[in-house]
């Protein structure tokens, strides 16, 4: 996923058009440990960039997840419902989380690029 | 020695540095009518023996309902309660235990709390419960914020046949957030249909059965009006025994019941501690406050409890919790669930029987007597009654003659036109010769 961009709370977005699909990164997820339930927003509500968008719970913390992009959820990933271990087994595919129609898509050009990402996580180590 | 070792004049700096000239200042925040505005009537100094004899002297003046024939009710009901339980309770491992903070090491709490949830569940026809909270009003406050963030709407419809210090307590609790409570009307005669008044920005309707006058509903339309229009059907239960004899609220489509446990294995003690019950369906499970316990293995495969869904707490979502409740009235639940296993399905069943048996019998004698209207036409063991004179005078003077007879509706709700209305209740602990007292009260006092 060439295209994939990283916020520093390590959430990820990848554009495609006018859409950007919303999740959290492997560094996430293999931080929180087995999640076990993820609280996601109504299709039609409006996010701010930043704005809280999900809740991520793992065992025994639970996590708000921010909106990388300004814009409308448009669709959420039903399967988490029933299985949340997709976010640990597969968090930049299966285990997405939403997507929006973003409002300004030029608001990714501040994000981090998978490089600029990796570099970042390994400064936190 | 004295008690407080601060001297007159360490007092007039502490004032002056905070610059307030009496300590008398320091309350003016409370309300005025809500201050003692002198000292209490107390004796003085004295020795140990003296005090006892003054306290005892002063204690004797009280009419409690163990040593009378009680009618009283409207949210606290006097019950058998078996010698067993108070014997289990005081046993040192429950009795000093407090709410575990390591829970997993507490293996026995945890499963009378899972055993408490299990009961809970099953009286009131729901999928999860939690281990409690501080008592039936609060359930019910915690039920409404509860519902506003399931649905995301912010009007609350609170039916008139819910107790007033209910009704008070979701406006308390919900005074400084943005949900608003709309009160209907007091529904002295158990005729009042909320569904008209549902609207898209209806979170929840709350209705309580048997209502605070005693009247039982068939919620089901009220259930299906609910969920029409998308909002939720909150159940208050104040009498949990009733719960023995009818249609469960689960049964009936709540999607949350709060209820009063006090009536089983909770003493009366002036109104708490009690206990109370919370439970919803499973999806909605997320959002429900307070512990929960859970029961699960451990690595080698044996049966092992757990605190769970920890994560809908304080202790680890600060101000994003679903309540600032980080405990549960453990010992009362504990009573509850030992009382509930003494008596068994079939015990429980008998005993809200009994209860209602007796509450017809006093309810046609009531109807027999001369200035005594019987308002329900359903009730389950508690009825309200409209008396040829006002409720208040009536109870004092059957107070005078070791009788307690009633809660006057005055005092539930002193601003409605209800002087003459009284709540009898009548529970298993009424004998035959208590309700020849009371008729006979009754007949002489409206004669």
């Amino acid at each position: 996923m060439a295209n994939v961009r990283y916020t520093e709370d390590h959430e990820w977005v990848l554009l495609d058009g006018d859409i950007a699909t919303v999740g959290i990164s492997d560094y996430a997820q293999e931080q929180l440990g087995d999640v076990v339930f993820v609280e996601l927003p109504d299709p039609g509500r409006v996010l701010e960039q930043g704005g809280e968008a999900a809740v991520v719970e793992s065992v025994k913390a639970a996590s708000e997840i921010y909106s990388p992009l300004a814009g409308e959820v448009v669709e959420v990933n039903n399967d988490l419902a029933d299985r949340p271990e997709l976010v640990n087994e597969s968090p930049l595919g299966g285990g997405w989380f939403l997507k929006i129609k973003v409002a300004d898509a030029g608001q990714i050009d501040a994000l981090m690029d998978e490089a600029a990402y990796q570099t970042f996580v390994e400064g936190l180590d | 020695m004295r008690y407080l070792p601060l001297t007159d004049n360490d007092r007039t700096d502490m004032l002056a540095t905070i610059g307030v000239d009496s300590v008398d200042e320091l309350f003016v925040d409370v309300p005025a009518d809500a201050r003692l505005d002198g000292p209490v009537d107390l004796p003085g100094h004295a020795g140990e023996l003296a005090v006892e004899r003054a306290f005892r002297e002063m204690a004797a003046r009280n009419l409690a309902p163990s040593s009378a024939p009680s009618f009283l009710g409207a949210g606290a009901y006097r019950h058998h309660v078996p010698a067993t339980v108070d014997h289990l309770i005081q046993r040192s491992e429950f009795l000093t235990a407090y709410t575990p903070y390591q829970p997993e090491i507490s293996q026995g709490t945890l499963q009378t709390l899972f055993e408490f949830q299990t009961q809970v569940a099953l009286i009131t026809g729901m999928e999860v419960a939690n281990a409690s909270m501080y008592d039936g009003a609060t359930s019910t406050a915690e039920a409404v914020m509860m519902a506003h963030r399931l649905t995301r709407r912010g009007k609350s419809l609170v039916s008139g046949g819910l107790h007033p210090h209910y009704r008070a307590v979701i406006e308390t609790m919900t005074r400084f957030t943005d949900l608003t409570v709309a009160a209907a009307p007091a529904d002295r005669s158990g005729v009042e249909d909320l569904a008209p008044l549902i609207d898209a920005d209806t979170a929840c309707v709350v209705v309580q059965n048997p209502t605070l006058f005693g009247h039982v509903a068939d919620l089901r339309p009220l259930a299906a009006a609910c969920h029409d229009k998308g909002a939720l059907l909150v159940v208050a239960v104040t009498e949990v025994v009733s719960l023995g004899a009818m249609l469960s609220p689960g049964d009936m489509g709540a999607d949350i019941v709060a209820a009063e446990g006090q009536s089983l294995g909770v003493a009366l003690s002036f109104g708490g501690p009690h206990v109370g019950l919370m439970a919803t369906r499973k999806k909605f499970v997320r959002q429900l406050p307070g512990r929960l316990c859970g029961e699960t293995v451990d690595v080698d495969g044996r049966r092992g409890y757990v605190l769970t869904m920890s994560a809908r707490e304080q202790h680890i979502r600060r101000e994003k919790a679903t309540s600032n409740i980080c405990t549960n009235s453990g010992l009362c639940a504990l009573a509850f669930t030992i009382h509930l296993s003494l008596l068994g399905e079939a015990g429980f069943r008998r005993l809200a029987r009994l209860n209602h048996t007796r509450a017809i019998a006093v309810a046609d004698r009531l109807a027999a007597v001369a200035g005594i209207d019987v308002i329900n036409d359903t009730f389950f063991n508690e009825v309200t009654v409209a008396l040829s004179k006002p409720a208040a005078a009536v109870t004092e003077h059957l107070a005078e003659q070791g009788i307690l007879c009633g809660v006057p509706v005055s005092r539930l709700l002193p601003g409605e036109d209800c002087q003459n209305l009284l709540l009898v209740a009548v529970t298993e602990m009424v004998t035959d010769q208590d309700i020849d007292r009371l008729i006979d009260g009754l007949t002489e006092a409206l004669r």
